[in-house]
């Protein structure tokens, strides 16, 4: 990428800094039914990143949604070695908030400008949950 | 975020490693979703003892005190886990022995279970294995601040007994049940009790049926948001709002509702949306009521049903009855399976009320603790089930890879009797 670099501040609720891919996906995951823990898939079939691996991604999406089984099953993706590097999301919820610190990634939420809507998947991004910074490093 | 001094003495250890590590996971939490202070709760819900590869591995290191502190409390140091300091009940877990030998679910499974009981509820933990604690006995209070886990549970508990309650986690609750503490945030704070979506139903909306595909359209259409609900809706009785709540809970993510003139925090439209300007309602017509049936009829191509799935979540006493008289002195059809799924406790009055003979002479069965999206098995080589539930519909066709059709408890129990699934939307 040329040109400025694009920052989006928020709120890092996890502490940490990891530089990985992103993978994006505008619509919200469900954790129970909509995971596959073992792999870091997503399974859920109408859902636009069926199929597809976020193990040491950085995913950025809307929100959680479904049943309160979503922190339990991304802290398994945590113990069975197949988590996010780090969660970008928009909407605080208890099941989001709770499932990033028991993943224990780099978390940072609501930031400003939209990175659901302004980062692409296959973009190098730095989430800093320190300082609530996430930073697209090259596209 | 504020602790009390109390709170500041549970952090740094004063009542032991366990309500430390709980205060502190608590602290870490309050402070992600950006409360103020934690509140006091004597209810807990939350899930402990079922098995899972994460969980079992752990259990093989530690010991349940291992599992507890990793999974229940985000803790790495090996500690005792004390006695809950609070009421705190278990949810549904995996199948219990009634379903050993049934499908894949291992005999291990159950037996690790087993072994959890006796820990759990040695330390307090009262094992109503069920989804739906509060149709055996855990009914919290209006204005009551629980930590309950479970999205079915929790929008009942919020929208139906208007207690108060956060979509918790098992860390969350974990960390609850030994502090009696949960973060102040969320459906905790009156004001954010209020709807701010309204829903309108242009169709008559009065069979179970018809609430379930209902609530999700509603969940669909307003996510994570607080609707109201209003127009044809007949008088709906505890398995309509149990059905109603966890559809929008599993299209959505929806935590409270409200039905003005039923639900507690709504006598009026005005009330329900706390005196703020009611918005423009979003129209359920026949057109919409075709499209969510649709959805949900969308995972099945063959109508040869081998699996019926009822009791999601966990059936009333009530429903058990009505399946049991659809059942009665009739046969299911060769190769067809029929679970209803439902609490221990309530087996236990099925049983004495004749159901569950009724059920088990048709060659059905009546389970208790679990269900097959819980436990992630279904009976061996099944390939199309049918259910009278939104949500096992929609979940279990991801999680185990079947077909789903969902139509009326008529309707499956009759592809129960013929193996063929003869399913259509009523006008």
């Amino acid at each position: 990428m040329t040109g400025t670099m694009l920052e989006f501040h928020g709120r890092g609720i996890v502490p940490g800094v990891v530089e990985a891919e992103a993978l994006v996906t505008t619509e919200t995951i469900s954790g129970f039914g909509g995971i596959d823990v073992a792999t870091g898939t997503v399974i859920e079939p109408r859902h636009e990143l069926f199929g597809v691996c976020f193990t040491g991604k950085v995913l950025v999406f809307p929100g959680a949604k479904g049943s309160s089984g979503w922190s339990g099953f991304f802290q398994s993706t945590r113990l069975l070695g197949t988590a996010p590097a780090a969660f970008v999301f928009n909407v605080m919820t208890t099941k989001a908030a709770l499932g990033a610190i028991v993943t224990r990634i780099p978390t940072v939420v609501g930031a400003s400008p939209d990175p659901v809507a302004t980062i692409r998947t296959g973009d190098l991004v730095r989430v800093d949950g320190d300082r609530g910074i996430v930073t697209v490093l090259s596209r | 975020m504020h602790l009390t001094d109390e709170e500041k003495r549970m952090r740094d250890g004063a009542e032991g490693e366990a309500v430390a590590a709980a205060m502190d996971l608590l602290i870490r939490y309050g402070e992600a979703l950006g409360a103020e202070r934690l509140c006091d709760t004597r209810n807990v819900a939350g899930t402990m003892t079922q098995p899972s590869p994460a969980k079992a591995k752990l259990v093989e290191e530690g010991g349940w005190a291992k599992a507890f502190a990793v999974i229940n409390l985000d803790c790495d140091d090996d500690i005792e886990v004390p006695r809950m300091r609070v009421p705190t009940c278990q949810l549904q877990h995996g199948y219990s022995d009634d379903a050993a030998g049934l499908s894949k679910y291992s005999v291990a499974n159950i037996e690790l279970q087993g072994s959890a009981e006796s820990y759990f509820s040695e330390r307090g933990v009262n094992i109503l294995a069920t989804c739906t604690p509060y149709q055996v006995g855990n009914l919290p209070v209006r204005n009551e601040h629980c930590a309950w886990m479970e999205s079915s549970a929790v929008v009942y508990c919020n929208s139906v007994l208007g207690a108060r309650t956060n979509c918790e986690g098992a860390a969350s609750t974990g960390a609850a049940g030994l502090t009696g503490k949960i973060p102040y945030w969320g459906n905790h704070v009156p004001e954010n009790r209020h709807a701010n979506r309204l829903v309108r139903a242009d169709v008559p909306v009065e069979s179970f049926q018809d609430w379930g595909m209902f609530g999700y359209f509603v969940g669909e259409q307003v996510e994570e948001e607080r609707p109201a609900v209003i127009g044809s809706l007949a008088q709906p009785d505890l398995a309509n709002l149990k059905h109603f709540g966890a559809a929008t809970a599993t299209s959505g993510g929806v935590e409270i509702y409200h039905i003005p003139g039923i639900t507690p925090e709504a006598p009026t439209l005005e009330a329900a949306f706390g005196g703020r300007d009611v918005p423009d309602a979003v129209a359920y017509g026949p057109a919409e009521r075709r499209a969510v049936y649709e959805t949900l009829n969308s995972q099945g191509d063959s109508d040869d049903v081998d699996f019926i799935l009822l009791g999601c979540p966990h059936a009333s006493l009530d429903q058990i009855a009505e399946i049991a008289r659809l059942l009665d002195g009739r046969r299911l059809r060769d190769g067809t399976e029929l679970w209803v799924m439902t609490p221990r406790a309530l087996r236990i009055m099925a049983d004495r009320n004749g159901y569950t003979a009724a059920i088990e002479r048709a060659g059905g069965k009546l389970l208790t603790d679990s269900c097959p999206a819980m436990s992630k098995a279904a009976p061996d080589g099944v390939r199309v089930f049918a259910t009278d539930s939104a949500k096992q519909a929609h979940y279990l066709p991801a999680i185990l890879g079947i077909e789903a059709w969902f139509g009326t408890l008529d309707e499956c129990v009759s592809a129960a009797l013929t193996g063929k699934w003869r399913g259509e939307l009523a006008a």
